[in-house]
């Protein structure tokens, strides 16, 4: 587990201080987190570092999660995806029953607490059970094009919480209470992108029969059409008409039909060109992203469809420039010509390769703007602050 | 070496963002939602941008100028909001009411087709600053050096920018300090004259120091 002073050696100068003052002003105070669950990345990701830290700071900091049954779930999951705008089949029977699973977990958790941040769906109906402190919704998705009904459904209970807050300004759905602005951070010292030696990169990568003998082009991310891996194969098969470098496409597949249609589409790619390596890895394979990003001459994400997607500032972490699809938030992270590229199409992206691929020097200029980038805007420790500068303002 | 009675005390901030629900697509939603946000928004967008702003980045001065660069393409319209100097204006509506005309006479003369797709559209804003004590006094200028080297950036921006245009400090924290506690009103004068508008806090800081260490070499012993 990372203590705060740890960060000091990451950190812009004066931010471990800026935190610790900051805490002083809340210490003692308790914050209670909710989520639907401990695993998977976003909410969870993030709660795991930075609950231990809190804690660290004297904030006295808990996390509770809700459960049920396998109706309960699949009406959760299926009420998010209709507020990220996706269209599903939502019964009033699931929707009463969500709402009943959640009564029985709110007499089931200790919700007193100065500040709850209750993050996305699942959880979100324990508002109704409230008691004293202040209650924040903590959605982490983009709820912009939210179906009207399912929009009209959830916000009944959005509206009994004090605040919202959100990942980007236009993630965001109208609703009558003040909503606040936190971008997503990374973890610097966490498996996925602490420093690794280059002998434990050459390991992870012989592990992984990724011989690293010409220029990598890399995207790391699920094998959907949101993130186009498609589009990233056809990017490199008009790059490796004039560079010689080798394509590593690592995602998690699962047994979503449109997705294991992508993934065989991938795997035939593979196995008629041997410069484009599929790896399928477990949600777990933080080192092996980690070794991956760092081996990576250039970082891919070509997503047409994203949330706020934290790749580029894990990547430009690592000092490599990122190429990221003009989606979600990526936009936010990546500074067009100075710490990479933004395209719209796979031919764009192949135009951005070459063009990088012809210009090398650009390479370990654009990659240390993006460390310098993320150090000061996307760090953990920015998060931090922001965290406790709302835990502040609420309570004034 | 002069004394002052009163420390100067550095504090730093936070800046707590508030989406306002208000979005613009092209020019003309520009032009009609600057003038009826709140004049916190006109304030983020413009003389907050001095705390965001990055060294490596573009300079566009304000977040209207780098919207309309970025996102719809239009240099003309960029060029016309960048060199608004918000610095120029006694309050902030006098302020809006410029950028307003701006944006009125460059529809006037050019349209505002170019429409963009809602994730890249303009997103009005506001801030809560939360203000942090930082630990470092000074009662003497050799103090204040310290102390101006050592603190977070954020304490730059908020005793220059945001002391003289939300605070009503029209001289900047700084300066007032060193005017009627230290009694330099020639060193005052000079940090008075130093401009923040399109560089960096960290260059503000660098020539701050400067003009430090030029008075110190002055002083006598």
């Amino acid at each position: 587990m990372s203590r705060i002073d740890d960060y000091r050696q990451v950190a812009p100068q004066g931010a471990v201080d800026m935190i610790l003052k900051l805490a002083d002003r809340v210490r003692g105070r308790r914050f209670l987190n909710v989520t639907g669950g401990r695993l998977g990345g976003g909410a969870a990701e993030i709660l795991r570092e930075a609950v231990p830290i809190l804690s660290d700071l004297g904030v006295d900091t808990s996390w509770e999660i809700t459960g049920g049954d396998s109706p309960y779930y699949a009406t959760a999951r299926a009420l998010q995806a209709t507020l990220e705008g996706a269209e599903r089949v939502l019964s009033d029977e699931g929707l009463a029953r969500w709402v009943e699973v959640n009564r029985v977990n709110a007499k089931k958790l200790m919700l007193d607490a100065d500040l709850v941040l209750v993050h996305d769906v699942q959880p979100a109906s324990l508002v109704t059970h409230r008691t004293d402190g202040r209650w924040v919704w903590r959605c982490h998705f983009d709820c912009s094009a939210a179906r009207p009904a399912a929009w009209s459904f959830f916000r009944r209970f959005a509206d009994q919480y004090d605040a919202a807050v959100f990942s980007l300004p236009g993630f965001e759905c109208r609703l009558g209470i003040p909503m606040y602005v936190i971008q997503p951070s990374i973890d610097p010292l966490s498996e996925k992108n602490r420093e690794l030696s280059p002998r434990e990169v050459a390991d992870i990568l012989a592990a992984l029969r990724v011989v690293p003998d010409k220029p990598l082009l890399v995207q790391i991310g699920p094998f959907t059409p949101g993130y186009d891996p498609i589009g990233v194969v056809n990017a490199y098969r008009l790059v490796e008409k004039h560079h010689d470098v080798r394509l590593v496409l690592a995602g998690m597949a699962d047994d979503e039909p449109e997705r294991v249609e992508i993934r065989d589409e991938l795997l035939q790619a593979a196995r008629e060109d041997p410069d484009v390596v599929v790896l399928e890895l477990p949600a777990d394979a933080h080192r092996q992203i980690n070794a991956l990003q760092r081996a990576a001459t250039i970082v891919l994400q070509k997503s047409v469809r994203a949330g706020f997607e934290l790749g580029p500032a894990e990547a430009m972490w690592k000092g490599k420039p990122v190429i990221g699809g003009y989606a979600g938030g990526l936009a936010q992270q990546i500074i067009p010509d100075v710490t990479g590229y933004m395209v719209h199409s796979v031919d764009g992206a192949a135009f951005r390769i070459r063009h990088l691929l012809n210009n090398p020097e650009l390479i370990p200029r654009m990659g240390a703007a993006g460390r310098e980038h993320v150090r000061r805007s996307l760090l953990i420790t920015r998060h931090l602050m922001d965290f406790l500068a709302l835990m502040i303002h609420l309570a004034q | 070496m002069r004394t002052a009675a009163r420390p100067f005390l550095f504090v730093g901030c936070v800046e707590l963002r508030q989406t306002l629900d208000s979005h613009a697509r092209d020019a003309r939603e520009l032009m009609h939602r600057l003038a009826e946000v709140p004049a916190d928004s006109v304030f983020f967008h413009t003389f907050g941008y001095f705390l965001r702003h990055r060294p490596f980045t573009t300079a566009y001065g304000n977040d209207f100028a780098r919207w309309a660069a970025v996102e719809i393409g239009d240099r003309t319209l960029a060029e016309r909001l960048a060199v608004v100097d918000p610095f120029a204006f006694a309050t902030v509506e006098a302020l809006r009411e410029h950028l307003v005309t701006i944006l009125q006479d460059h529809l006037r003369l050019h349209g505002g087709d170019p429409r963009v797709e809602f994730d890249r559209a303009f997103h009005f804003q506001r801030s809560h600053i939360v203000e942090v004590g930082l630990g470092l006094a000074a009662t003497t200028l050799a103090e204040f050096r310290a102390g101006l080297a050592a603190a977070d950036a954020s304490a730059i921006y908020l005793h220059t920018v945001e002391a003289r245009a939300r605070g009503g400090r029209r001289a900047g924290d700084f300066a007032e300090w060193l005017r009627a506690a230290l009694e330099l009103p020639t060193l005052a004068e000079r940090f008075q004259r130093v401009d923040p508008y399109l560089t960096t806090l960290e260059r503000v800081r660098g020539r701050l120091l400067s003009l430090v260490d030029r008075a110190l070499e002055e002083e006598p012993a």
